[in-house]
């Protein structure tokens, strides 16, 4: 199952500048498993106890995975899951 | 006091001045740091702040920007009317409102634009934007054009009618999205990687969320150089909340102020009500919802200082409340009746959560109570419209007295 995930500009840095990256997985978990298989350093950056930090969203096709299932939530072949970071007001 | 950098509220990594808001290492979100204070003597202080303009740019020395650039728009210095015919009505005995609709856009917002406009330009953008509930794409199409600067507003497509025709009269780029105000701030959020713009509330925000902090200067200021012993303040993203404290804690550190932090009390409304929630749950965090309120201007289900609003309530020992959508529309009626302030939405549920507070016994009658009122009634006209009826006569004295006749058979 290939998943496009979009990275955020902030996280570029981790990721050798890349916008985005195809990886495989399931779930959104094992999408950010495979994620961090290949950039070992945005573990540390997003993850925190086996979730992700509070200030971490993530999106499948624009829904926010906490109105899924969180990580467990199931994601399909072309599935695009992108990661940004929290910031409201307005 | 200048800034002096960016650091993160979570790591405490510090980053330069410029237009970021999110920690690379943790991805917390960034605030301004200033130098120290601790050798500034309060009285030439005060006396500067008095002797500035009557404006927020009398309080350039707690800014990330100390004085505005030519063209800037004035903002703040809204009146604090003390409400004593409100504060009977609830059983107190000295209400405060502080009301904001007396901006130069009608809202709190106007605060935070000008000071993150001012440091936009310092940084040479060209285009400032926004996602909004309203009020704030209000702001930024004033002060964008004040400026002669482009601009570009996004908002979710079903907005109260009287807020987008009160941003699009200034010429800016209005832009509605199919979605709710996290769909449009989550869009937002991917195209200020993108784009070269200022995002007041994105790329901008360590500076935007800054300009709430005059709110606690002036109200500081108009008490006469005293604090409140409660704040009422609505809850959207929790920023405005969480911002006058740090305003009110900068000037006690600064030797400004004596005594200690206010009870701070939250107003959401029901149908937007994640932070209410997570502190009647007793959670640290905010689990988002997706908002159904009349109280647009305070529809975010995904709020970013959620945790940092419940920290500041529990630390003050405040509450956060939720209020429902008649109760809304009972408490702007509340505060026109009482005060002659006709607010939106926001302070109909600011105004709902202090009158529900009094009720419940929560506040001593002794105590010197604010509300924050952030936003103008002729904005949110459908929550008034059917509250009353117009008398119908003809252009004479019978049909008037028989009017007034028939109504007072009625009352009787």
């Amino acid at each position: 199952m290939s998943v496009n995930v979009k990275i955020p500009t902030q996280l570029r840095a981790a990721t050798d500048g890349a916008a985005q990256a195809s990886v495989e997985g399931g779930t959104v978990g094992e999408v950010l498993d495979s994620l961090y298989e290949r950039f070992g350093e945005l573990r540390s950056r997003i993850a925190e106890d086996g979730g992700l930090r509070r200030f971490v969203n993530v999106y499948v096709g624009g829904e926010d995975i906490r109105f899924l299932d969180g990580l467990d939530t199931p994601v399909k072949d072309g599935d695009e899951v992108t990661i940004l970071p929290a910031v409201a007001g307005g | 006091m200048p800034p002096e950098s960016l650091s993160c509220k979570e790591c405490k990594t510090v980053y330069p001045l410029d237009a970021r808001y999110v920690c690379e290492r943790c991805f917390g979100p960034l605030e301004v740091s200033y130098a120290s204070r601790a050798d500034a003597d309060p009285e030439a202080l005060r006396r500067r702040i008095q002797a500035g303009p009557h404006s927020l740019w009398r309080y350039g020395d707690f800014l990330p920007v100390s004085a505005p650039p030519p063209g800037t728009l004035p903002a703040g210095w809204t009146p604090l009317l003390r409400a004593d015919r409100l504060a009977e009505r609830l059983g107190l005995r000295e209400v405060w409102i502080k009301n904001d609709a007396a901006n130069p856009t009608h809202s709190f917002k106007d605060r935070v634009v000008s000071v993150a406009l001012a440091r936009a330009r310092e940084l040479g953008f060209e285009t400032i934007a926004c996602a909004s509930t309203g009020n704030l794409a209000n702001a930024v199409a004033a002060h964008a054009a004040a400026a002669g600067l482009e601009s570009y507003v996004f908002i979710p497509h079903d907005l109260e009618e009287q807020k987008v025709l009160a941003t699009g009269v200034y010429g800016t780029n209005v832009v509605a999205v199919q979605g709710n105000y996290d769909d449009v701030n989550r869009l937002c959020t991917e195209l200020s990687g993108e784009h070269e713009w200022a995002f007041v509330n994105i790329n901008m925000r360590p500076y935007y969320a800054e300009g709430s902090k005059t709110l606690a200067f002036e109200t500081a200021e108009q008490l006469g150089f005293r604090l409140p012993d409660r704040v009422v303040a609505p809850i959207a993203s929790g920023s405005l909340f969480t911002k006058i404290a740090r305003g009110f804690q900068e000037w006690i550190d600064a030797g400004l102020l004596s005594g200690r932090l206010p009870v701070f009390n939250g107003a959401q409304a029901e149908g937007c009500s994640p932070v209410a929630s997570a502190f009647a749950a007793g959670h640290d965090f905010c689990r988002p919802v997706k908002p159904d309120t009349i109280a647009k201007s305070l529809a975010i289900g995904n709020p970013a200082d959620g945790p940092y609003a419940l920290d500041l309530a529990r630390a003050t020992k405040g509450r956060i409340d939720s209020v429902t959508d008649d109760e809304i529309r009972e408490g702007i009626r509340l505060l026109a009746q009482t005060t002659g302030i006709f607010t939106e939405t926001a302070g109909g549920v600011t105004t709902a959560v202090l009158a529900k507070l009094a009720r419940r016994g929560d506040i001593d009658p002794d105590e010197r109570v604010v509300a924050y009122i952030t936003g103008e009634g002729l904005k949110t006209l459908d929550a008034v419209r059917g509250t009353f009826e117009a008398w119908r006569i003809d252009p004479n004295v019978s049909s008037f007295e028989r009017a007034a006749e028939q109504r007072a058979g009625a009352l009787a």
